[in-house]
Formats: C-alpha cells, sequence, structure tokens
C-alpha cells in the first residue's frame, strides 16, 4: 500500500512545485464535414465540434477533483481546414467564415484554444491551400480562440520556399491586422517542418489525416519539479545529474497517462498519445531557464547551453517513455522565450541572442517560439528566419517550428505584453542584412539525402 | 469504487483525527489504513479509505472535507488513490 511520504511528495509536487497536467486535447475529424456549398460545411463543422466535445471541459474538471491535479488547458485540434474547405472556399474570406464558425464552437464548448487552421504545403500548396494560408492574418485578427499553422517542409519532401516567403508576409500582415492587440495574433500561428500529427500544444496542434475519427492527447509539464529534483544533486556528476531527471519524467508522465486514461474511458474516445514536454509558464519556478542555469548556467545563453538542454532534453525522453505506451506529439523540452521567466530575463542580461535560440532548436522541441523581433522586420527577413529554422528540421529529421511576434512599432529596447500564460517578451535583435534575393528564388529546396550523414 | 487518500496537514491541535473520523463514520466510509507525523509542530495524516458503502461520491467527500478543513484551519485533501500509485509503483 502507498505510504505517507510517496503521498506528500506527490502533492508538494503539485502544490509547491507546479506540477498539472498542462493539457487534455481532443482531435477531431471532420473529412465527414466536406458538402457541397460553404454554408452546409459551416454547419457539419459545427455540429461534430460541440457534438464530440461537448463532455470536454466538464470531464476535465472531474478528474482535476478527484485526482486533485490541476489540468490547465482543455483543447481541441482538428482535421487542416484547407482540406475540409478546400472545395468549397472560393475566396480568402470565405476561410475566414469558416474560422468564425470554428471560433463560436469553442466558445461554445469553453474551451481555451481550438487548433487546425492549418495548411499542409511541404511539397506543393492547392489552391485552397493558398487560399487559406492568405486568409490566416484576417482569421486570426476576427476570432480569438482558433490557432493556425503551416507545415512548410519535411526531411522526405525538402522546402517550399514559396510558402515559406508567402508566410513571411503572412505574419507581416498578421501583426499590422492585430497590432492594436500587442500583435497578439502571431501568437496564434506557427509555421513547421515535419509537423507531427498528434500534437496536443498550441499553437501547431492540429488532427492529422493519418488519426482516427477522434482521438484523446494529452499534454504534459513540470518544468519546477525537475529543478526542485535537481537542486538535491547540486554539484554531482552527470550520471548522477541524468539518473535524477529521468526518474523525475517517469514520475510526471505517469500522471498524464492516468489523466489521458481517464478521459479516454470517461469521454468514450481513444486515447492517442501522451506528449512529454517541459512546458515553462511565466509563473516563478515554472521555468526550463532555470533548470539549465541549476544544471550549471550563469543564464540561458551562456557557453554550454546546447549541450546542457540537449542533455535534458533526452533524459526527459527516456524517463517518459518508460512512462506511457504511446509517446508523440512534440515531447521535449519547449523555449518559449515570453512564457519563461528566465529566458526573459537571460535575454535582458544579454546572455541569450536569436542566433543562440536557433542553435538551442537543434537539440530540443521545438524551434523559435514566442520570440518578439523589430516592427520594422522585413517579411523576406522573417522568411529567411522561418527558411534557417525549417532546413534545422528538415536536415536532422526533427519537428522545428517557428513563432515570431514582429511588434509593429516597437523596436529593440521595448517589450510586449501578451497577458496570461503567453507571458511577456523583450523585443529581440534579429539580423538586418538581407536576404531578399534568395527568398525572392522561388521554388523549393530538394529533400536532402539519407545517407553521408556528417 | 477506487480507495480514496485522505490528507490532512497543518498546525497540531485537539481533535483533528477525531473530526476527521466523524465525519467519515456518519458517511459509511471505511478506514483501511491511518498513519500520521508531527514534525516541528506540524501536523500531517494519511489515510486510506474505502467509500464504496457511502452514498457520496469521492467528488461530494473532497468538497465537504475541504469545507472541515477549513472550519479548523487544516488543509484536508481527499484524491483518488490511483495517482499515487501510478506516480509510485511499476
Amino acid at each position: 500500500m502507498i505510504n505517507l511520504n510517496e503521498v506528500f511528495e506527490t502533492n508538494k509536487m503539485i502544490h509547491e512545485m507546479n506540477l498539472d497536467v498542462r493539457t487534455i486535447t481532443i482531435g477531431i475529424s471532420l473529412l465527414d464535414c466536406v458538402g457541397s456549398t460553404l454554408e452546409e460545411v459551416k454547419e457539419n463543422v459545427y455540429n461534430k465540434i460541440t457534438t464530440v466535445a461537448k463532455d470536454l471541459v466538464k470531464t476535465g474538471k472531474d478528474i482535476e477533483k478527484e485526482f486533485g491535479i490541476p489540468i490547465v488547458n482543455k483543447r481541441i485540434s482538428i482535421t487542416p481546414i484547407s482540406l475540409v474547405g478546400g472545395t468549397v472556399c472560393r475566396t480568402p474570406d470565405d476561410f475566414v467564415e469558416l474560422a468564425k464558425v470554428l471560433d463560436k464552437a469553442a466558445k461554445t464548448v469553453g474551451v481555451n484554444f481550438l487548433g487546425g487552421y492549418s495548411a499542409l504545403v511541404s511539397k506543393g500548396m492547392t489552391k485552397a491551400d493558398e487560399l487559406l494560408i492568405r486568409s490566416i492574418p484576417k482569421a486570426l485578427a476576427e476570432t480569438d480562440f482558433v490557432c493556425s499553422s503551416v507545415n512548410v517542409g519535411s526531411t522526405k519532401t525538402g522546402i517550399n520556399m514559396d510558402a515559406v516567403k508567402l508566410i513571411g508576409e503572412v505574419i507581416k500582415e498578421t501583426a499590422e491586422l492585430t497590432k492594436d492587440n500587442q500583435c497578439l495574433g502571431c501568437a496564434k500561428f506557427v509555421v513547421f517542418c515535419n509537423a507531427p500529427d498528434d500534437n496536443p500544444f498550441m499553437a501547431g496542434a492540429f488532427h492529422g489525416v493519418t488519426e482516427a475519427d477522434a482521438v484523446i492527447n494529452v499534454g504534459v509539464s513540470g518544468p519546477g519539479v525537475v529543478k526542485r529534483a535537481i537542486e538535491k544533486v547540486r554539484g554531482e556528476n552527470f550520471e548522477v545529474l541524468c539518473e535524477t531527471i529521468k526518474k523525475t519524467a517517469f514520475k510526471i508522465t505517469r500522471v498524464g497517462q492516468l489523466v489521458a486514461k481517464e478521459a479516454s474511458k470517461r469521454l468514450g474516445i481513444p486515447f492517442g498519445i501522451i506528449d512529454l514536454s517541459l512546458a515553462p509558464t511565466p509563473a516563478a519556478g515554472d521555468s526550463v531557464g532555470e533548470i539549465l542555469e541549476e544544471i550549471g548556467l550563469e543564464y540561458a545563453g551562456a557557453p554550454g547551453t546546447t549541450a546542457a538542454l540537449a542533455m535534458l532534453n533526452d533524459q526527459v525522453k527516456k524517463g517518459g517513455v518508460m512512462a506511457s505506451s504511446y509517446v508523440g506529439g512534440l515531447s521535449g523540452a519547449f523555449i518559449p522565450v515570453s512564457e519563461d521567466q528566465r529566458m526573459i530575463d537571460a535575454v535582458n542580461a544579454g546572455a541569450l541572442t536569436l542566433e543562440k535560440l536557433e542553435a538551442m532548436t537543434c537539440v530540443c522541441s521545438v524551434g523559435l517560439d514566442m520570440i518578439a523581433i523589430p516592427g520594422k522586420t522585413k517579411a523576406a527577413t522573417i522568411a529567411g528566419l522561418i527558411a534557417d529554422e525549417m532546413a534545422l528540421g528538415m536536415i536532422n529529421q526533427k519537428t522545428t517550428a517557428v513563432r515570431v511576434i514582429p511588434a509593429i512599432g516597437k523596436d529593440v529596447g521595448d517589450q510586449v505584453e501578451f497577458g496570461g500564460l503567453l507571458g511577456y517578451a523583450p523585443i529581440m535583435p534579429v539580423n538586418e542584412f538581407s536576404c531578399d534575393d534568395f527568398v525572392n528564388r522561388g521554388g523549393r529546396i530538394p529533400a536532402p539525402i539519407h545517407s553521408f550523414k556528417n | 469504487m477506487d480507495k480514496v487518500v485522505i490528507t490532512v496537514v497543518g498546525k497540531d491541535g485537539v481533535g483533528i483525527i477525531a473530526k476527521v473520523c466523524n465525519y467519515l463514520a456518519s458517511n459509511n466510509v471505511n478506514i483501511l489504513d491511518i498513519s500520521q507525523t508531527i514534525t516541528g509542530g506540524f501536523f500531517n495524516m494519511m489515510m486510506v479509505v474505502d467509500p464504496e458503502n457511502s452514498s457520496k461520491d469521492i467528488k461530494t467527500i473532497s468538497e465537504e472535507l475541504k469545507q472541515i478543513g477549513e472550519e479548523i484551519g487544516v488543509v484536508i485533501q481527499a484524491q483518488d488513490e490511483k495517482i499515487f500509485d501510478i506516480m509510485h509503483r511499476i
């Protein structure tokens, strides 16, 4: 039988170290919502989402109460909407109509985000894909809870540079359209290479076409728990450090597994995967930056950061895979800037630069995340940043992503406040040398060779 | 129904266990195990109980115990035992 110390250890993790389940996300296939008119598709989409997910929030709250574990977010991911609206949407505004229906459905069921206003264009864009991408700025400006993503590359297909160029412009336009609201639209949009089909985390969640009709995916978190655990082995060698992280990751993931199984049973929807991620929040003691400091760095960004992060990420996975039979999604340490107080501090101290963040994304999930850049940054420069990050993903056979916020009217030295889980971000300098001719070439970067790995 | 773990944490005082046990008895909840320690004047208690014959579900028990805790100045939590089992047992 369970003993006193074990019970208090678990409760201490929850109450003092911010252990929580970050999200229960229902993935819903909307492929059967295709119709012959836009009105019909809108109605089908609304009905399907509000039927499948109607008990999600209540079930989440019940589990929370019965097990005494906070479940911070309840969310929905859907089939990439370019596939669902493709036959009936003739203009970007038609897609915006669909976005508004998604927003309404999200509000009806009480979730706080719905992801999947997406297109998968890693090799080429259909007309519908292009219309959807062009509609993103308006869709994000006119809805509250809809999140959007575009997959522009993969290890198997290469990088669609036409899409990358277009996305650079889309990000700028999204920032412009939401400039009275801290350019918040850009915080709801992410561009991917090798996007996973079963990611429960926003803004990049969508329900891939390889998935079943509906599925439960759960994202766990717990940077605070890892930080407190490794405090106890300060000064010990890497073997001891790694063991400690692995054991802690195991415990965190087990909680996620329990919640996922319970949610799946109660909702009558199959369990998909656990996403083993260390997802920080702006709250004190819930930071990946702080873990890096505890490992022995003055600030995240100091020499050694990439190695420390690679080790951390690997141990989290090693501990986590033992705890759950099905692991998927992004699984790794997140390094968003605005959502992590110690990362913000590292930027403000001058320790962490965009280039170092880019290096760090080679060894962890997921990419350049929640980074505010000067509003004057050119669309082509943003496309260049995206191309670099996509190349890292393509060559290293991993998911990479970019979620940057050009803060319109602001420059290095200012900051943007998003509030809530999204936090605030100091504006980081971007290399201003031109990459226009590179971006304007157009076409596709070919898939890489899968041998001669150096 | 699953077993429930009740934890009580707070400043030590007279009648804490009595208060919790009275509530459990009057709601037909069977106590299977009790352990407690007092460190630095702080009272830590854990009970494993079986609510199978109770008319109340774990959510109600949890809410009512929380309220009793507030009345006597301690923190009382009732949680499904599975969360501890899954974390500490392979």
